[in-house]
Parts: C-alpha cells; sequence; structure tokens
C-alpha cells in the first residue's frame, strides 16, 4: 500500500501538467472516459502480471495469448444464434496457455521467463494460423457493448464497461491478495520460495494458480479487445502489451524478485501509462517522441521511488 | 598473555550514541582496543553490538558528539572506504564474497593492479600467495570460491582485511557456522594475528569461545555500555549478570519426567535412509513427553536426518510409525498433516517470510484449517493467535503487524518456533534451537521445549552446543559420518555427559 501511494503524486502531477499544456481539455469528463478506455485492457493484463511477479515469476506471453483469444472470441462470436460463446471461449483460450505456461514452470521446473517467452512466440503464430493469417470482423458482435457502452452515472458523468470490468478485476485480485489464504501463500512463495515448501506450502499449486490467472486475465483482455474492434487480427493485436503489463506493474512499486507489492499499484501505474499516451498525444507530441518520453518516464519514476524508499528506510 | 604495553590504544571510542527515528539504538557507548589483543564484546541481541560495528565500519553515522581515535587521532570516519583507509576490516556473519571469482580476484576485488591497461594476473597472483602463505591456508589463490567450505571462505575474507594491512580486524560471530575442528583452526589463527600485533574485536554469544581467547570482554546491554571485565574477573556469572541485568538462576530448567522414555513409544524411525550420500540407514524412537537429543559434529548428518524424516528430502527407504500408525511422508506437507513439524537451523534461508508480518508467519502453518469457507482468511484467528503467540513467547515487537524481518535473531526465532507450536505438532524436531539468539531468548526456549515434553509431545533437539543437549534432553543420540553412532542416558546407557558424547562422536568409543 505504502509503495502504491508512492506513485499517486507522480500520476496527479502528470495530469495536471498535461491539462495546462493541452490548453484544459485533460481533465474533462469526455476525456477522463477515454483515459480509462485506454488504461482497461492494460489493467487487466496488469492484475494478472500482478499474480506473477508477487510469485518472483514473469509473463512474456500475455500479448500473445490476448491476440489468441481475441481470434477465438471473434471465431465463436461468428456461430449463428450461439454467439455469445465467445467470450467463454476466450477466457478458456487464456487458461488454457496460462495452465501451460504454469504446468511447464511448476512440474517441469523451469524458468518462467525462458517458458513465457517461447510462448510469446509460439502463441502468437498460433493465433495467426486461426484466423488463417487474415483479420476475422463480425459487424454484429454479440458482446459489442463490452467495448463500447458506457454506464450513466451522473449526468454527464459516463463510465465505459470497459473501465468498470477493469476496476471489478482489480478488487477481485485485491480481495484474492489480501484477504484469502491463497492470497498469504503468493506472498510467501515469492518471499521465499524454500521456506514456503518447508511449511507445506504446496508450491507448484500457488504456480499453477498464478499463470494461469495471467493467462485467463489476457483472454479477457482478448474479450475487450476484440469487443472494441469488431476484429480480431493474430498478427497485430496485443503486440509489446505484456512490455506496458510489466511497466505498470513496476511502476505500482511490486518487487520484480517478488513477495511485496500491492495491486493498487499496478492500477496506479496503469494509469499513468494511459495518462502518457493520451496526454501526449493531447499535447501533440508525435507518435516517435511519445516512444521515448515514456520510456524515460518509466525509469525516472521507478527511479524517484527508489530514492524515496531508501531514505525513509532505517537500515 | 600480551602485556599492555602499549600506552595509546589503537582504537578508541567514546560518548558514541546512534538515534534511528523513534529509537536510541546506541546511548554513550565506549569501546577500547589495544593491539596485540583481543577484545570480546558481548550482549544480547539488540543490545547494539552491531549499530556499533557499522559505525566502526562507516556503514552508520554516529549522533554528533562521540570521539572515535585510531592511535589517539581524532578521526571521522564517513564510509566504508574511510573505514579501510584507517585500517578498519570487518568480517560479518554473512561473508561478501563473490562465489565465481578466484581467491586471488576476490582479495584484489576494486584494487586490481594493472599493467599496460590489462589486470596483472601474475602480480595478483603472487601478492595473494604471500598472503595466505602468512595464514597457512590449504587452497591456491586460482581457487573459486564458491566451492570452498564456510570455513575457507572466512579464512579469504581475513586474507583479504590483512592484505590490505588491517590494523583493527572486527570478527562478528565467526564460529556460528563452524565445525569444532574447523573453530580450533580459526582460534589458532585469531591467536597468530593477536600476536602480529592486530587490534581484534570478536563478537560472540558463545560463553566458551569468549573465555577461551578474550583478553577483556565488553559488554553492551539495551544500547549502553555495561562494563569492561578482564581475563581475571572474568566468570559465567558475572558476564550473564552483566548481558542480561539479572540472575539466571535456572539456565536450564527441567520440570518434566526425565524418564520420559520409560513412556510409550510416540515415533519409530526404521532404516532411513537418502541412499548413503549424507544418510546411512538411522533408525530410532521418541517416547511421548521426552526431549531426545541429537549430537554429533558439523557435517554427521544430523539435519539431513531430519530433513529426511520431515519429507524435506527424497529418501530412498525407511518406515516411519507415529502413535502406532505406519505414515507415508513424502513431503512436509505430509509430515504437517499428521503432526510432525520441524524447525529449520536456517531461519532467515529457509524458514521464515522476511517480508512478511509477525502474524502472518506466526499463522502460515494454520491459515488453511483456520480459513473460512472458500478459503477466506480468518482474521479473527490471525489475530487471536498472534496475540497469544506474542504473550506466551514474550516476542518484543511492537505489534504483529511489523515485517519479521526487522526483528532481533532472538525474537525471530520465537516467531518461528511459534508457526510450529500454532499447528499443535505430536513430533516436534528443533534443529540448532537457539543458534543466533541471546540469552534471554534462549532460557525462554528451554522453558518451552521442557513445557513441551510436559504436555506429552515428543521433542527432538539438534544442537552443536554440547552444554544445551546436557541441560535439554534426557537421552542423546550421537551421530557420526551420517550414522547414529551411540546413545547416552535413557535406562541403562552411560549417563549424559559431554565425555561420552563426544567419545561417540569422534569415534574413540567402541
Amino acid at each position: 500500500m505504502m509503495q502504491a501511494l508512492g506513485m499517486l503524486p507522480v500520476l496527479f502531477i502528470l495530469a495536471i501538467a498535461f491539462h495546462y499544456l493541452g490548453d484544459e481539455r485533460f481533465l474533462t469528463a469526455q476525456n477522463l472516459s477515454i483515459v480509462a478506455q485506454q488504461a482497461a485492457i492494460n489493467t487487466v493484463l496488469g492484475a494478472g502480471m500482478t499474480f506473477v511477479i508477487l510469485t518472483g515469476g514473469i509473463d512474456l506471453s500475455v500479448g500473445s495469448i490476448l491476440a489468441a483469444s481475441a481470434m477465438s472470441a471473434l471465431i465463436f462470436s461468428l456461430v449463428p444464434g450461439w454467439g455469445m460463446l465467445g467470450i467463454p471461449a476466450a477466457l478458456l483460450t487464456g487458461l488454457g496457455f496460462g495452465l501451460i505456461n504454469g504446468s511447464l514452470i511448476a512440474f517441469g521446473k523451469l524458468p518462467p521467463f525462458i517458458v513465457t517467452l517461447g510462448s510469446l512466440t509460439a502463441v502468437r503464430g498460433l493465433a495467426r494460423l486461426m484466423g488463417n493469417d487474415a483479420t476475422v470482423f463480425n459487424p454484429d458482435l454479440p458482446f459489442a457493448f463490452i467495448g463500447n457502452a458506457a454506464i450513466k452515472i451522473a449526468p454527464g458523468v459516463q463510465i465505459p464497461v470497459l473501465a468498470v470490468i477493469a476496476i471489478v478485476v482489480i478488487v477481485v485480485s485485491w480481495y484474492v491478495l489480501r484477504r484469502t489464504v491463497l492470497g498469504i501463500w503468493i506472498y510467501a512463495v515469492g518471499g521465499n520460495p524454500a521456506a514456503a515448501r518447508l511449511s507445506g506450502i504446496k508450491v507448484w499449486r500457488i504456480l499453477l494458480f498464478v499463470y494461469s490467472v495471467s493467462g485467463m486475465l489476457a483472454g479477457l483482455g482478448g474479450v475487450m479487445s476484440a469487443a472494441r474492434l469488431f476484429a480480431a487480427n493474430g498478427l497485430q493485436l496485443g503486440q509489446s502489451y505484456e512490455l506496458d503489463a510489466i511497466a505498470a506493474v513496476i511502476l505500482g512499486g511490486t518487487s520484480f524478485v517478488g513477495g511485496i507489492g500491492s495491486i493498487w499499484g499496478t492500477l496506479i501505474g496503469a494509469l499513468i501509462i494511459a495518462v502518457l499516451s493520451n496526454g501526449l498525444t493531447l499535447v501533440g507530441v508525435s507518435d516517435i517522441w511519445q516512444f521515448i518520453v515514456k520510456g524515460l518516464v518509466i525509469i525516472g519514476a521507478v527511479a524517484l521511488d527508489r530514492v524515496r524508499l531508501q531514505s525513509s528506510a532505517r537500515t | 598473555m600480551p602485556v599492555d604495553s602499549d600506552p595509546v590504544p589503537r582504537l578508541e571510542m567514546r560518548g558514541i550514541s546512534k538515534t534511528f527515528p523513534g529509537v536510541k539504538a546506541l546511548n554513550d557507548v565506549r569501546l577500547t582496543a589495544r593491539g596485540g589483543e583481543v577484545l570480546a564484546l558481548m550482549g544480547e541481541n539488540g543490545a547494539g553490538k552491531s549499530t556499533l560495528m557499522k559505525i566502526l565500519s562507516g556503514a552508520y553515522q554516529a549522533d554528533a558528539g562521540g570521539t572515535l581515535l585510531i592511535d589517539g587521532k581524532p578521526v571521522t570516519i564517513t564510509d566504508p572506504i574511510a573505514a579501510k583507509r584507517h585500517g578498519i576490516s570487518i568480517i560479518y556473519q554473512e561473508l561478501a564474497l563473490a562465489p565465481n571469482l578466484t581467491v586471488a580476484e576476490n582479495i584484489y576485488l576494486g584494487i586490481e593492479p594493472s599493467r599496460h591497461g590489462q589486470v596483472d594476473r601474475p602480480a595478483m597472483r603472487t601478492g595473494c600467495q604471500a598472503v595466505l602463505n602468512r595464514l597457512g591456508a590449504p587452497f591456491t589463490p586460482d581457487t573459486v570460491v564458491g566451492g570452498m567450505s564456510i570455513a575457507e571462505q572466512q579464512l579469504v575474507e581475513i586474507a583479504r582485511a590483512l592484505h590490505v594491512n588491517s590494523k583493527i580486524l572486527v570478527l562478528d560471530e565467526p564460529t556460528t557456522a563452524l565445525s569444532s575442528r574447523e573453530t580450533d583452526r580459526l582460534f589458532a589463527l585469531v591467536r597468530q594475528l593477536r600476536g602480529e600485533g592486530i587490534a581484534l574485536i570478536y563478537i560472540s554469544h558463545r560463553m566458551a569461545e569468549v573465555y577461551e581467547l578474550a583478553d577483556r570482554v565488553s559488554v553492551l546491554r539495551d544500547g549502553s555500555y555495561v562494563g569492561t571485565l578482564t581475563r581475571e574477573e572474568l566468570s559465567a556469572e558475572a558476564l550473564v549478570k552483566m548481558m542480561v541485568g539479572r540472575d539466571l538462576s535456572s539456565f536450564y530448567t527441567k520440570t518434566h519426567d526425565p524418564h520420559g522414555s520409560r513412556g510409550s513409544v510416540l515415533l519409530e524411525v526404521r532404516g532411513i535412509t537418502d541412499g548413503g550420500r549424507r544418510v546411512r540407514p538411522c533408525s530410532l524412537s521418541l517416547h511421548r513427553g521426552e526431549v531426545l537429543g541429537i549430537a554429533g559434529l558439523v557435517g554427521s548428518g544430523r539435519t539431513e536426518l531430519a530433513r529426511l524424516i520431515y519429507g524435506a528430502d527424497p529418501k530412498t527407504a525407511g518406515d516411519i510409525v507415529l502413535d502406532g500408525q505406519s505414515v507415508v511422508i513424502e513431503a512436509p506437507e505430509d509430515a504437517l498433516a499428521v503432526g510432525l513439524a520441524y524447525l529449520t537451523e536456517d531461519r532467515k534461508g529457509l524458514g521464515l517470510f522476511l517480508d512478511l508480518s509477525c502474524g502472518t508467519n506466526i499463522n502460515l502453518g494454520v491459515i488453511g484449517r483456520d480459513a473460512r469457507t472458500g478459503g477466506i482468511l480468518n482474521r479473527t484467528a490471525w489475530r487471536r493467535r498472534a496475540d497469544q503467540a506474542f504473550e506466551t513467547l514474550r516476542v518484543r515487537a511492537p505489534s504483529p503487524q511489523v515485517t519479521v524481518g526487522s526483528l532481533s535473531g532472538g525474537n525471530q526465532q520465537k516467531v518461528l518456533l511459534s508457526r510450529w507450536l500454532e499447528i499443535g505438532p505430536k513430533v516436534l524436531i528443533l534443529d540448532e534451537p537457539t543458534r543466533g539468539v541471546d540469552i534471554g531468548a534462549k532460557s525462554e526456549i528451554y522453558r518451552i521445549i521442557d513445557e513441551l515434553a510436559k504436555r506429552d509431545i515428543g521433542v527432538i533437539v539438534i544442537s552443536s552446543e554440547l552444554p544445551e543437549i546436557i541441560g535439554v534432553c534426557d537421552r542423546v543420540l550421537v551421530m557420526r559420518e551420517g550414522q547414529i553412532a551411540g546413545e547416552v542416558g535413557g535406562a541403562g546407557g552411560a549417563p549424559v555427559t559431554q565425555e561420552n558424547i563426544m567419545a561417540f562422536g569422534a569415534g574413540i568409543a567402541a
């Protein structure tokens, strides 16, 4: 929680800066709703990534899994009369790939970086194969509301369904991590795997769980992405999404070695990334410079956080 | 005994205080170390020894107002490099060597000699060999550090200190991980360095070592300087009183029936082995309410035997009967399920989750059992167990919410011990239960062992400290080279004495 709050000022400063640099167009209900929409998918992927990184692992395959799941969603949405099947199909696709990652890591004792680097490539290939390397369209997508509808909460204030999904994922993740036995076991496995085993924790179960969650949330990301675009493309969809998800987790103060971190931090991290993209566009910074600025802000924000933590630490 | 002919001490620290936010860790502490002398620094965990040494090494800055004199001249040590320049070297418990590099590379780390812009390896080797010769080290400059024993690595650290001509050498609990033979060798070396005129500061919990080595003993308690005893004034009673601030009339309390070995058999282990790698077939039986000791040199297979019984390592053969029932233990969770728990000797590496709270560390074995439907944490039970454990074990921490990594060694051990007490074991194996623990916590751990035996729990205590084994256990098995070499105590056995245990451990007894 402390680390999460550490990044909150950065988020506010960025938002205010963009507001004034961009002719006071940033902090409007309409634009904030766009930011929320842009942050939603990355937040969902980041939540899964938080589970994985808390155990000291990494999941590089979420972008590819998202693409494959979106393909599933689209293909099944075309089944006449059963279009809604696209949602469970995408979730199961993601879960399936997550289970494969988790099994290789938990039972095969292979390093998570290697396993998910492999599936990053292999699943990307499968995603292309699923649509014969072409874009699949469905103009009458039965679950299009997920990507495009919004819920009115006050006159002129709407929350996109995408953002609602992201918030629900964050809250459920928080509950699992902080209020269930499983959550404590996840922190324990990440903090000291050897001690976890000697304490009678079935470490393989925890690993299988976190990679499955990450896979399934990538599947959910696939649904969200497909619903927004009415289409899916195995080659382009979700490219380098894993890097944004990892950046969100790290910006949120979660330790790369595992055992320390919070889901709220990830939410703030994902929002910082979305604010940067949106704000830089608003201010008129070119696409090329957006990359450079985003990268530098990520490094700078984390460096700032380190300095702050070191100065407050006793020993 | 070296005569103190040198009127100006090598090192003098006066009026040293250190305040952390909210805590005064050191209050007006003084310390004097002379060349050619071993000064032992004693005190319970949390007494301020480490803080004082960190100030000496430049890792911490003392509060304003203190003085630090080296050879009579006031100096300020602002960082570890300055400390090195003033000839101060500290060898910590956790050794700081690069395991992938050779001895010579480690000794020259950061000060590599160069010739024509390249590392001058021949010069490194020669310089290193000179120091190794002086120490009588059994390895060469080209040996890779990672493959060495802890004792040898320690020697590399000492070599590194001597190589930069350190005049003040601090050894922080250097024997914790050493066998008795290695300890003897270290002591010989300490005496040699004393003879060479180096000022040695020796931090230890072990009374016997201090007796053997120290010319003077300074004691800290709760961040304050208590006093210094010369060799002539040294006695166990005086030291304990200074360290704890009270008499320890009954250090080893034994109120349970020491003849528990005549009760019914609780645990029976038959022919357990890992295929002969570390443990050759071992059999033992443990009775209800008995405290069974396992003694033996470090490396004799004591820990390995315990880990086999607990299911932490795979066994190739062996049967375990608990409470008259044959049980299958393939993994720690199986052992815990039948009520057999194991407290590791490696508290930080294999026991605690240092970033998690004390309460969670205490509850870790039972949160699954306590959980509400759907695996939801029972926070009432969590709080209750944590509070109770804090009270019964007298854990000194602000609250169960603080991370366990911030506690002193003794309190960490109490937290780890209570994790296993919470599961309500039938059999509890304690591996070096008082390692790195201060005297106050020690006597409390002994009290708990006694308490467990009274509640008919079978306790196995593995320890390198013979007085502990003798004071706490009813019956003792002695291991040597992966086998149980003999048994003392119990019905009809030889009495539990240091001599009888040593005889089996060293293989002298038939």
